[in-house]
């Protein structure tokens, strides 16, 4: 059948296009939907898809030329079997050389319903155990395959062809659990946002890639918090900006990342990559959730420039001009399970990192020391680590150090 | 109201912006990401519409070359432009759906946004008839030029003047265009304003004039659409 291909109508307001390019060519095949000229209008450039699939047999009017919406500029012969008619008139030498199918038939493929699985047809089903034996070795449920046999029954080489189709693969994973509301129940349903989206992908992915296993370290950090009262004010006179405590955070976990270097590590395929970077994503609450900029180099800067530049980022990711390089590369991350009150966290790990550190709130507890009870400025400082690679003894040995670095800081470093 | 993830990204070259807007678009058409607004600057490079007339590119190859500006190609509509580190570039890649079908339509909507882009920082902007852009009086304040491909996927989009420095433009004639001038947004308010302090309002503004409410994305998701994908956006914490 023939089928008329019209310059297209852009807008109420459009009434002819200039044709730009022509992608095909007569003789070519083309699948519906893949752009086979363009046009361009005013301000706007567009291209125009195939209303059809099959063969280009007559281009009416070249580049160049501009033609009213709705005339036919090109004709298509949607039964592929039939030969290309004779060239006419405004046709190209690439007539009776007509090239492979172009790479853009991929949705057509895709949308084949060739290999489908067939809905389950109920217990009722004979599979013989040999076929049982066949399906399950390649990892299909037998009672999706389509039977050809007596009855509908599946067959061996059913399955054969199950596989070759290459369904196993659709067919493996269980469907999702469909969660389903009685009438009369008071829900409301909310698409998900992309963000939300994204979200959820890559903690479940987390989950799934590394063997998660966590510690916790109690923490005295009376000391900190008392020089961050001492210096606050010199900071904002000497340096114009505010001292927080996740500076010391830092340079804590810098110095322990160098003690215990696969902690700053990844993992790819059989190996481990050890980075030379210690690149820190610290954690930024906001109104709409969290976001964690990146300090990188952070073993580089001195108190006065790490503070400086997670407020600069802490404030940039508020004001939402962060850039994308500033929340990449990240090798280990410091969050802040505590913002809230809540005494410790045990977060998910940042894919492709192997540990997070949580930050838990800082409470006065009385504790003992030396036989005393005193009052202290208590914190719990927990890790996710990938057991993968990294070994409790390892983890326990970095959070100590941390433990040590936070509990005995150098003031002189301020 | 359906959502339009924005981000700035910064600087970006011609071409690499090229490329994402290209993976975008395939993204969007296959209905695997939400409609997209890029925000961001280039360095200094002329552009050549489909339509363009190659005598409105005035200066000479070697001064060109001299001055660090590249010379592209663009598969948008329109004549000659110029892009540099003042300007904010915005590359919306939406499905236009059934009823919004209509190029004019669209073209109108991007100026309705960036008018009250304008309006937002104090400027007021309108359009002239028959000339496609926003304008100040008879200065061009943003030019637009988009493409829209199989499935009427939108591409390429509109450059707002915003900082002071437009001496770029002398090496060309604006869209074709002798006898008009340029402007910019630090002109017209003589103090000084960059790309990224009007990225949010210009997002905000184009959303809302496309029917869309825009919603700012991590910007590591940005960054995941150019296929970055070795980092998440958001860690392991509670969200």
């Amino acid at each position: 059948m023939r089928v008329d291909v019209v310059m297209p109508q852009m807008g109420e307001s459009i009434a002819e296009g200039t044709i730009t390019r022509w992608m095909k060519q007569v003789g070519d095949t083309v699948s519906r939907d893949e752009p086979i000229f363009e046009i361009s209008t005013d301000k706007v450039d567009a291209e125009i898809p195939s209303p059809a699939a099959g063969r280009l047999i007559e281009i009416r009017n070249a580049v160049g030329e501009t033609v009213p919406v709705n005339q036919v500029v090109a004709v298509l012969e949607t039964d592929v079997g039939a030969a290309v008619s004779a060239a006419p008139a405004a046709a190209t030498a690439k007539a009776e050389a007509p090239s492979p199918a172009p790479a853009a038939v991929q949705p057509a493929a895709t949308k084949a319903p060739a290999a489908e699985p067939a809905p389950p047809r109920g217990e009722g089903s004979f599979v013989s155990p040999v076929v049982r034996k066949i399906a399950s070795e390649h990892g299909i449920d037998p009672e999706r395959v389509p039977g050809t046999g007596a009855g509908g029954r599946v067959t061996k080489k059913d399955v054969l062809d199950f596989v070759a189709k290459g369904s196993a693969k659709a067919a493996a994973p269980a469907p999702a659990p469909s969660v389903t509301f009685a009438p009369g129940m008071r829900v409301e349903r909310q698409p998900m946002s992309p963000m939300r989206k994204k979200i959820a992908e890559h903690m479940i992915e987390s989950r799934r890639i590394s063997a998660h296993v966590n510690s916790v370290f109690e923490v005295d950090m009376t000391r900190i918090v008392k020089m961050r009262e001492k210096y606050k004010a010199v900071y904002e006179k000497r340096h114009g900006t505010k001292l927080t405590m996740t500076p010391f955070f830092v340079k804590a976990a810098c110095d322990g990342l160098h003690a215990w270097p696969v902690i700053n590590a990844s993992v790819e395929g059989n190996d481990i990559v050890y980075k030379k970077d210690l690149n820190i994503g610290v954690a930024v609450a906001l109104a709409w959730g969290l976001i964690v900029p990146v300090v990188k180099n952070a073993d580089e800067l001195s108190i006065a420039g790490l503070t400086k530049k997670i407020n600069d980022l802490a404030e940039r990711a508020r004001a939402k001009k962060l850039l994308p390089d500033e929340v990449q590369g990240g090798t280990f991350t410091i969050t802040n399970p505590g913002i809230f009150g809540g005494v410790f966290g045990l977060p998910i790990i940042s894919q492709p990192q192997v540990a997070i550190m949580g930050i838990g709130g800082i409470e006065k507890r009385p504790v003992v020391i030396d036989d005393a009870i005193a009052i202290r400025s208590m914190m719990y400082l927990s890790m996710s680590y990938d057991h993968r690679v990294v070994d409790g003894a390892v983890a326990d040995q970095f959070l100590a150090m941390v433990k040590k670095g936070l509990q005995e800081f150098d003031e002189s470093l301020l | 109201m359906t959502p339009l993830r924005w981000a700035f990204l910064g600087r970006v070259p011609y071409e690499d912006a090229t490329t994402l807007q290209g993976y975008l678009v395939d993204l969007v058409r296959r209905g695997e990401t939400g409609d997209t607004l890029l925000l961001l600057t280039h360095p200094p490079v002329i552009t050549l519409g489909r339509g363009a007339h190659a005598e409105n590119v005035v200066i000479p190859d070697d001064e060109r070359t001299a001055a660090g500006i590249e010379l592209h190609q663009a598969g948008r509509g329109g004549d000659v432009t110029y892009h540099g580190p003042g300007q904010l570039v915005g590359y919306p890649i939406v499905a236009l759906r059934e009823n919004r079908r209509d190029a004019h339509r669209y073209l109108r909507e991007l100026e309705e946004g960036l008018i009250a882009t304008a309006a937002a920082h104090g400027v007021t902007a309108s359009r002239i008839n028959g000339l496609t852009g926003i304008w100040v009086g008879d200065a061009k304040l943003a030019a637009i030029g988009v493409r829209i491909g199989t499935g009427w996927i939108t591409s390429h989009g509109f450059a707002l003047n915003v900082g002071r420095d437009l001496k770029g433009f002398e090496a060309i004639v604006p869209c074709g265009i002798r006898d008009r001038s340029v402007t910019s947004l630090a002109l017209e308010l003589d103090r000084d304003i960059a790309p990224e302090d009007v990225a949010e309002a210009a997002a905000t503004a184009v959303a809302e004039a496309l029917g869309y409410e825009a919603v700012w994305d991590d910007p590591a998701l940005a960054a995941l659409s150019r296929g970055a994908l070795s980092s998440p956006p958001v860690p392991g914490d509670r969200p």
